[in-house]
């Protein structure tokens, strides 16, 4: 696949990985990056990044995974959306799985005789809308900023198509104010952010100033393990150099101004809201909620909220987790009473959620010590089996 | 929700939408955010059913290969 293949060239990724071993050298001291996105959480760990890169480069994963910074009172909220009579609840299918108050997910709910859907497109919404017109359709509105043009596109459809029976619960979030949120985060010790390529496809190079200015490395990486090598070899060059700037390794996906016809219709449909969420709290104009021309379109305007209070899971780290100040292992419920199949909290249930890629590619590690997992994950790990 | 790959246009629709290839699956996007950018044989990266970006071929090409020669050369 061209734009893929290139990009896993091991030869190169040696190459990017033995000059890494050498900056990080250079530097001495223990350089901490975090990755703010899903994606490149779910890469690191899918080609085994970790355990190759030196031991004094620690790499945490923020909170990118749009269903993991999701409050639990959104997905009661959707629940209960999900749950009206007569409504066709579609969702994509990362929120399926994700448990709201005393576990319950829209796979319970669906399972119990609810009209729950998943759809891989947002434009679905309307194909549903127009072959169910005697039916309400609510649609799930959820992610960054790469998702969210898509259902604003869709509110833009439903209005020149005047279709009535189609609303949308929005718990849409914007990157840049939880950004913000971590380089002020005094807990949160970080020489530098990979940003997401993919949030940078839309919003450009320009919400990062801010990490640059608070005296951090910003580097705007893609997905592909030459991708992830190459960003953390600009960051660490940044470091070692003393300099802090945004960088863009990520220039196949990403034009320096964004997606200005992607930002024209969000900006259009949509507006800033002070947001929650899930283990940074609520971050000011950090949502996106209808414009009044779109308010009739608010699911939650035209079904309410359920009435019960929203409950966290018992001993659950995600909050922690989505702020870099845990990882998974060091979670008590992690590998045991919280896994993909049976998921306490949500950053087990995307496979961008950082429990869920430990899960899978660093569990068997875990258990079995290789030569370079992190010692002191291992012996954490081993004190909550 | 936040993958996207790089897909190439095989057919345009007249209704704005578009069939791109990824490893040879084929797929139906949208062409919104794009507009008469795109055509026939480029690369654009989709999400949600959406085309955000249209993959600059020669500044990927040009990238690559000056990544390939620092590293070949150990600059570093």
């Amino acid at each position: 696949m061209k734009h893929i293949d290139e990009y896993r060239d091991p030869e190169l990724a040696r190459r990017l990985l033995s000059a890494i071993h050498g900056r990080a050298g250079s530097i001495g001291r223990t350089v901490t990056l975090m990755e703010v996105c899903g994606s490149h959480t779910h890469a690191i760990s899918r080609f085994g990044l970790r355990e190759v890169l030196p031991e004094n480069l620690r790499l945490l994963s923020g909170p990118g995974c749009p269903v993991c910074v999701t409050s639990t009172r959104d997905v009661d909220i959707a629940l209960h959306l999900a749950g009206i009579n007569g409504v066709v609840f579609a969702t994509y299918g990362d929120m399926m799985k994700v448990p709201g108050t005393g576990g319950r997910t829209l796979q319970k709910l669906r399972a119990a005789g609810a009209d729950v859907r998943v759809i891989a497109t947002a434009r679905d919404g309307i194909d549903l809308a127009e072959a169910h017109r005697n039916r309400q359709i609510v649609l799930m509105g959820i992610g960054f900023e790469t998702t969210a043009p898509a259902m604003a596109a869709v509110a833009a459809a439903c209005r020149e198509k005047a279709i009535g029976n189609l609303s949308i619960f929005s718990v849409h979030k914007v990157v840049p104010p939880a950004l913000q949120a971590l380089i002020d985060d005094a807990e949160l010790a970080v020489d530098g952010f990979l940003c997401p390529g993919h949030v940078s496809s839309i919003i450009g190079t320009a919400p990062y100033r801010p990490i640059a200015e608070a005296g951090k490395a910003a580097v705007i990486a893609g997905f592909e393990p030459v991708d992830v090598l190459a960003g953390i070899l600009m960051a660490l060059d940044q470091i070692a150099a003393g300099r802090a700037e945004v960088a863009l390794q990520y220039a196949r996906g990403v034009n320096p101004e964004g997606n200005p016809r992607a930002l024209k219709l969000l900006g259009s449909v949509f507006r800033p809201i002070d947001a929650d969420w899930r283990g940074l709290g609520t971050l000011a104009a950090s949502g996106l909620v209808f414009r009044p021309e779109y308010a009739s379109l608010d699911a939650v305007a035209r079904f309410g909220e359920p009435q019960e209070t929203s409950r966290e899971p018992k001993g659950c780290g995600c909050g922690e987790i989505l702020r870099g100040v845990k990882t998974p292992p060091q979670c008590p419920l992690f590998g045991n009473r919280c896994t993909p199949a049976l998921p306490v909290g949500p950053c087990m249930v995307s496979s961008e959620g950082t429990c869920a890629a430990w899960y899978r590619y660093h569990r068997s590690g875990l258990e079995a010590g290789p030569a370079r997992m992190n010692a002191e994950s291992k012996k954490l790990r081993r004190n909550s089996l | 929700m936040c993958i996207g790959f790089p897909g190439k246009i095989v057919t345009l629709g007249s209704d704005g939408s578009a069939v791109v290839e990824i490893g040879g699956v084929q797929r139906t996007i949208r062409l919104d955010f794009l507009g008469e950018d795109a055509s026939v044989g480029d690369y654009v990266i989709s999400h949600a059913g959406y085309a955000i970006h249209r993959v600059d071929e020669q500044l990927a090409e040009e990238r690559l290969a000056t990544l390939n020669e620092l590293m070949s050369h150990e600059t570093y």
